[in-house]
Formats: structure tokens, sequence, C-alpha cells
């Protein structure tokens, strides 16, 4: 790793803008430590996934520049690719393939060597206790057991960083609470940086060392989560969230993903 | 060391054999159309070919149907890549330090091979019902079995790449599917068709892709087999760039 600077992430003057001069991201800056847990907060629409996408090599941005690694993402995407995990909102998992082909095929892609590659994935399956279904379909897991399955595949190349986008949306509290678990584990015990978003707001005030808020493409607010809340005179985060982003609920249009989030549901993903 | 490039291809085809061997309902579901064309045109319209002097239709209609059903699978495997666009396996080779040209290799590649094992089944099935090819040609006709399937993935995947969700796939398979097999050769010989068909089936891949078949199992055809080897694989190349080109502009 390069030893010029201690940031995992480091994001300056970041601008995306879409057509019809829709501009998604405007001129943020931000830093996360190495080895930190960092929450990415913001109501829907205000430009969350459109950064991670820009940090994760998915999408160009119009301006500024972004360090993930010391590298930068538009230059080096590969080698970015490399050094990174992540968790996307909706699954990424092939259903008709087994944990453990996913696992393989993940290492595949990923040019883990041939030889360490049963090893790595029993570590990583034993890590989220799925190794005793590591022969089953995927589709026949619950969400839990599924985000549990990507958390280990996302760290199956032994990245430094791990990207999460609403790892725990949609889960229940038990199942919230190992996930955390484990992803605090693999902070402490393996120096993972980790860089999240969540609408639940008591996940990033117990979990994360610092929290940056963007809306409307801006970043309002970035800080530890402790000096949010006094900032803004209330009790707890999620509080101090609804007092920077107001009250107004963020209507989406429903596009073509909603569209066939909802037939898959019907057609019962196949 | 294994390779950066071929090994993905490698992982991305394996994934649509696994898929394919796995999907028991679509493999017998895929071979109940081509079951039907068999029996019911090929016995159906058997007596008025041979009257009208053409010979044995079951002969003349079974690489046909392979092509058709080696066309449609290929189509739907190409087309397959909108379903992992947004939920599946797709967002997850795409963040992987591997080339979109690679995904789209392997994929194709994938897709390709399993229309060419479903030919391979249709082709079983063509001889319970009667067909005779010529077993010495069967190479030539495994060959032009995987170029259909080639062809018709690239073009499946390129067509899925400009498409936002499953909403199109209907107009698809009757609007792309269906012309290119009724309009190929696949079920009545060319020669003796009107011209606006004999013209638009010139410009049908598939034209080439059952003529060759046709030449290679039966002997008999309206082009020479090399000059449908030749189109068949200048086709691949067009339709496998398009979708490559097409596929490298996809967001996730």
């Amino acid at each position: 790793m390069p030893e010029q600077t201690k940031s995992a992430i480091s994001v300056k003057n970041l601008t995306k803008k879409f057509s019809h001069n829709f501009v998604a991201v405007d001129n943020i800056s931000f830093e996360v430590e190495a080895g930190s847990i960092f929450a990415f907060l913001g109501p829907n629409g205000a430009g969350k996934t459109t950064t991670i996408k820009m940090l994760t090599t998915l999408v160009h941005p119009t301006s500024g520049s972004i360090s993930i690694n010391g590298m930068d993402p538009v230059q080096r995407p590969h080698d970015v690719r490399q050094s990174f995990g992540i968790v996307f909102q909706d699954p990424s998992l092939d259903d008709e393939l087994t944990a453990y082909e996913n696992m393989f095929f993940h290492a595949g892609l990923y040019g883990v060597p041939r030889a360490d590659t049963p090893a790595k994935i029993e570590d990583m399956m034993k890590f989220v206790e799925l190794w005793d279904r590591k022969d089953d379909l995927v589709k026949t897991f619950s969400g839990g057991m599924k985000r549990r399955l990507e958390i280990a595949r996302g760290l199956l190349h032994t990245p430094a960083i791990l990207f999460l986008d609403e790892p725990t949306t949609g889960l229940d509290p038990q199942t919230r609470n190992y996930i955390w678990t484990y992803i605090k584990k693999l902070n402490e015990e393996r120096g993972l940086t980790v860089f999240f978003t969540t609408h639940y707001m008591e996940e990033a005030e117990r979990s994360a060392q610092r929290v940056a808020v963007i809306d409307h493409g801006k970043i309002i607010a970035s800080d530890t989560p402790a000096a949010i809340v006094a900032a803004s005179g209330t009790a707890n985060l999620e509080d101090a969230f609804i007092k920077l982003t107001g009250r107004a609920i963020r209507e989406q249009e429903a596009g073509g993903l909603d569209q066939l989030r909802n037939m898959a549901q019907r057609w019962g993903r196949r | 060391m294994q390779s950066k490039i071929f090994y993905p291809i490698y992982i991305l085809w394996l994934r649509q054999i696994k898929r394919y061997f796995r999907s028991k309902s679509r493999i017998i579901g895929g071979l109940a159309q081509p079951i039907v064309f068999l029996v019911a045109l090929g016995f159906g319209f058997g007596s008025i070919f041979a009257s009208a002097g053409q010979g044995n239709y079951i002969q003349f209609l079974s690489p046909g149907i392979i092509a058709m059903s080696i066309m449609f699978t290929a189509v739907f495997s190409g087309i397959e890549l909108i379903w992992d666009r947004q939920f599946g396996f797709l967002k997850e080779t795409m963040v992987a330090p591997v080339g979109r040209m690679t995904i789209m290799f392997g994929r194709t590649l994938g897709g390709a091979t399993t229309a060419t094992i479903q030919g391979v089944i249709v082709f079983l099935l063509t001889l319970i019902i009667g067909f005779r090819p010529d077993i010495a040609a069967v190479l030539w006709g495994l060959l032009f079995m995987l170029g259909i399937g080639l062809v018709f993935t690239a073009l499946g995947t390129a067509i899925a790449s400009t498409m936002e969700d499953m909403q199109g796939f209907g107009l698809i398979i009757n609007l792309v599917n269906m012309p290119l097999f009724f309009l190929s050769g696949a079920l009545f010989p060319l020669t003796t068709a009107p011209a606006f068909i004999r013209w638009i089936a010139f410009f049908n891949p598939l034209t080439y892709g059952v003529d060759g078949l046709r030449a290679a199992f039966t002997g008999v055809s309206q082009y020479n087999i090399g000059v449908d080897a030749l189109v068949v694989a200048g086709v691949i190349v067009i339709f496998v760039s398009l979708g490559a080109w097409l596929f490298s502009r996809v967001e996730v």
C-alpha cells in the first residue's frame, strides 16, 4: 500500500451530472481513514448509491478526484476492483448455484490462486457460519443467509475495504445484530475498512467512527456520530438526521428496476 | 499461473453450463416446441411434400428444427442478461477485475454451448422420429450447431444490452425469433419459394445455419457448405463485435 496517506478512501470535489443537467452528486469531499468504520447516510435519492458506484468503478465521475487505497478508479479500475469487496443493495448472488459455487466463481473472477481457493472459501464460510450449507442452492437461503454469504464472498479476495450498501435492509433485528457482529469482528481482527450506507440510524450511531450525511448531492454534515448529535442539539442520530435533512418524504419515481423487482417477486425469482 | 483472461472466461462459461443442467424444466420445456413441430409438420405435411416431388419431409425438416431449437435457446440465454443485470450475477462480474469483453465472451461461449447441447438432444429426438442423417458428417453438423449458437447468443446479448427490463421480451420473441425461423428455409425449400421470401431469407443468418446443417447431415442444400460456413463465421464476427460493443456501454 502506498504510504503517502492513511486514508483508505479520499474524495475531493467529486461531482456527477447525468443527462438533463441533473446533478446527483455535487462537489463532495471526504476522507475515510484506513481501518475505520464509516457510515454514509442520506434520504432516498440523495446521491448515496451514485457515490458508491463512482467509488467502486461502476460510474465515471463528471469531475473531481477519487483515491481508493491510493489508486484512481478511472485510471486503474482493475487494481481498484481487486482492492475492495462490495455487498450491493440488491442481492447479486446466483440463486441457481450452490453457496460454494458462488464463492468458487468469485475466487475465479478475482484471480485467487486455485491452490488457495478451497481453504479460503472454507475459512470465510465458517466465519459467517454457512459452511454446513455450502452445497445448498442459494435460492433455498433466507434473506439473512444470503447477506452473510455475500459478505463472505466480498471478502474472499482479501480486500482492504468493504463497501456495504444498505446491508441490513429488510432483515429482522436478530439477523441485523448478527451481521453487525461479523462486520465489527472483521474490522477489529483484520483491520478491514468498512464503508456502509443504511437507513437505520442506530446502526450508524453504534458502529461507525465517522458519519457523513448527504442530501441533494451535497454533504451537509461530516463528523463523529456524537459530534453530529451534539451540534444539532438533539437526543440521538435519528433526530439529528431528521433535523438536518427535513421531514419531507422523498418520492422516488419507480424506474425500470422497481418494476423488475415487482415482477421478480411475482414470479418468485424464477 | 492461471490466466487473467482465459480463466475468467472459463468460469463464466462453467456457470452457464451448470445453470443449464440444473434447470431440468427448461431443458424439457425447450423440447416441447421442436417435438410439436416435428410431429405435426413432419407427419402432417409429409405426404404433400413427397407428392410435390421433394422427397422425405422429415429428412428435410429435421435440420431446420434442430437449428430452430438452438436459435431459441441461444437468444434466450443472451436475453437472460437482463435478469442478471438487475438482480443476479452481472453486478458481481461488473465490479470484478475482469474486462467487459472477457465477460461478454464467457457468457456467449457458455450460452452457445448450452444451445448446442439442446440442439444435440433435439438431433437425437429426430433420429427416433425417422431422420436418417449421414453420420460421417456429424462433426460438420456440430460445428454448424455451435455456429448458430454463437450467432444467436451474441444477438440476444446485443438486444439485452439495449433493454432496461423484461417488458420487451415477448416482442423480441415475436419480432425477431419467429420471422427469422419461418423465413429461413427451415420449413420449406427456398428454391421454390416466391422471390420476396428468397430475398428476405438471403439476409437471414439462420438461412445459412439451416442450409449448412442440412448440407452436413443430408448432403442436400441450396448453397455450398463452404459458403454456408463462411457466412456463419462472418455473422459470428459481426454479432459478437456488436454484442461486445453494446455490452461495453451497459451501466449497472
